[in-house]
């Protein structure tokens, strides 16, 4: 289990370096002068090459890497230009936002996509089956902004029940977390209807059925707990597509979270912050795999030869 | 020609499944209304015709917009830029992440390693936000846009090519046209590539399905296709404003997306299940 350890940890290294490349390459190479963009328009040659040296910019390509990179380290993400505080401080503010939304998306993900795909499995091309499909499959297919919008219009403008923007009160999380979360009930229902038919299918499971177990009996002991490990598995790696939403989401409902922020940041040309926000959300990504990994192979001891 | 077509295995398939139909009836209307969209289209998508945000009418089938455009022929011309930017960007990433994937696959070893770090890294910005860092970059705009979906569509490419020219690879097939000395180019092209066309054109159906909607996405924050071009994530995000006295603005162009996108995917199933009857049976 160590040596397993030890192995992902130091495949994560490249990776790690990689994403620090990109994202250092990503806004020092955007057109415009950062230095120019800082000072102001208007500001004389003087404080431009001052602003210039403060930030590092009048060193090599190399050296400014170097610098980003040990900062990055130490936890020091620079400043915001747009907001002049340090991006670190903004991004740990809407941090939590967005977990929470995460959490009520990941819940929701959870008590109707797997029930639902569990449901197709058990009559593959029944009545059930095809209903539970279609859900699954709009579930997919509506862009989560539109899904957004047609909840404010029926739960806040017509109904009047909820607020449709903003944050505060569990009832800003409920429009939110139901638009985030419907893309992965659709997905987890597709693969849990997946895994659960590969499981039926099986040998044993035909054996249980013969030794005379009741079907519901079948299909939850010896089906859905062995289907388990590969939803477990999807169910961690589903936190990048809710990371992702999130950023559509957040808009949609004016929410206080890092995806939104990503978005202003870019609006506002705050490179800093678009490097920032874009470095957490991928190492946040890149660490869920890495535990998503490990869980596996503590459930599953055939995955550590491998 | 019938009959040659009635022998391949998929178009027998396909053409038992009244869904496959239904789906590839939908698509191929969508392809239909893009590539015809601006002779079908009334009046000019730009013009500013009438007065603003006017109900459906006989003269403006689907009503005005907030300053008085067709939006009828707005959405005819958002399909043709969906599907536009839907097939370079998918085209990009199948082009790019298939050659990494079958460079890394067929010589393995180091290059492999490098390949793979690569896409590892491009997988570690997960779904928009690697078309955001793109975006960031290269700035908003309709070709912008496409590179940036089609950037983020070559890992999947990558890895799945990767992984069944891994496995085709041993199979006796590719070993005797080795030994009878076929070179390395003519391994790839004659018999590897062949086998990989149906997995491919499953995935590509889907992935098609995820770039119209990432370009909505982006059209709507205003990191996409620009003003006043229209785009229906575009057309959301102006009809947003108005949606208590004017839903319909937003609500026809989420509808045309969300039907193409739901069409695209059930085709995608049917094209799996048609292409691999071991998985149908099963239910897969």
């Amino acid at each position: 289990m160590l040596v397993f350890l030890v192995k992902r940890l130091a495949e994560l290294i490249p990776v790690l370096f990689g994403v620090l490349l990109v994202t250092f390459a990503v806004t020092r190479f955007t057109p415009g002068d950062p230095a120019v963009f800082l000072a102001g328009e208007d500001a004389d040659q003087a404080l431009i090459e001052a602003t210039r040296e403060r930030l590092g910019l009048d060193r090599s390509i190399p050296t400014q890497f170097a610098f980003y990179v040990g900062n990055a380290l130490q936890g020091d993400l620079g400043r915001s230009y747009s907001r002049n505080v340090p991006v670190t401080e903004l991004i740990g503010r809407a941090l939590v936002p967005t977990a929470k939304l995460a959490a009520i998306a990941m819940a929701i993900t959870i008590f109707f996509g797997i029930p639902l795909g569990v449901v197709s499995a058990v009559r593959p091309d029944g009545p059930l089956d095809l209903a539970a499909r279609v859900i699954a499959l709009l579930g997919v297919s509506v862009p989560n902004f539109f899904f957004g919008l047609l909840l404010i219009l029926l739960f806040s403008l017509q109904l009047g029940l909820l607020p449709s923007f903003g944050a505060g009160s569990w009832r800003h999380l409920i429009l939110p977390g139901i638009t985030l979360g419907t893309f992965s009930v659709g997905l987890i229902a597709r693969l849990t209807r997946a895994s659960m038919l590969d499981v039926l299918s099986q040998d044993y499971v035909r054996t249980a059925r013969a030794k005379g177990l009741s079907g519901m009996t079948v299909v939850y002991k010896h089906g859905l707990r062995n289907a388990a490990i590969a939803i477990v598995t999807i169910l961690g790696l589903n936190l990048g597509s809710l990371l992702s939403g999130s950023v559509l989401t957040e808009v949609v409902f004016a929410y206080p979270g890092i995806g939104r922020l990503v978005v202003d940041a870019i609006f506002d040309r705050d490179y800093a912050l678009v490097q920032g926000t874009i470095l957490v959300i991928a190492l946040i990504y890149v660490l869920v795999n890495l535990l998503v990994d490990m869980l596996y192979a503590v459930v599953d001891p055939r995955i550590r030869v491998t | 020609m019938r009959r040659l077509l009635r022998r391949n295995p998929i178009v027998r398939e396909l053409a038992r499944s009244r869904i496959a139909q239904i789906s590839a009836v939908i698509t191929l209307a969508y392809v239909i209304l893009a590539v015809l969209g601006p002779q079908l289209a009334p009046y000019d998508p730009t013009a500013m015709l009438t007065l603003p945000r006017q109900s459906p009418s006989a003269e403006h089938w689907f009503g005005t917009d907030e300053i008085g455009r067709d939006i009828f022929s707005r959405m005819l011309i958002s399909a043709r830029v969906a599907m536009t930017v839907g097939f370079v960007a998918v085209g990009i990433g199948l082009v790019v992440g298939g050659l990494m994937g079958v460079v890394a696959g067929f010589y393995q070893g180091w290059l492999d390693s490098v390949i793979m770090r690569i896409i590892d890294v491009l997988l570690a910005f997960p779904g928009i936000l690697l078309a955001l860092a793109v975006i960031t970059f290269l700035g908003p705009g309709l070709v912008n846009t496409m590179i940036a979906i089609g950037i983020g569509g070559i890992p999947g490419y990558a890895r799945l090519v990767r992984g069944e020219v891994l496995s085709l690879i041993e199979r006796d097939h590719v070993t005797a046209a080795r030994s009878l000395g076929a070179n390395n180019m003519r391994l790839m092209a004659k018999h590897l590539f062949p086998l990989l066309v149906s997995s491919l054109l499953v995935y590509s159906t889907a992935q098609l399905a995820r770039a119209i909607l990432a370009e909505a996405g982006l059209s709507y924050l205003g990191l996409g296709v620009q003003p006043p071009d229209p785009s229906w994530g575009g057309m959301i995000s102006s009809g947003q404003r108005f949606f208590l006295t004017a839903p319909y603005m937003a609500i026809y162009p989420g509808t045309a997306i969300m039907v193409l996108v739901f069409a695209l995917n059930l085709l995608g199933d049917a094209l799996r299940d048609a292409l691999n009857p071991a998985l149908r049976r099963s239910g897969g």
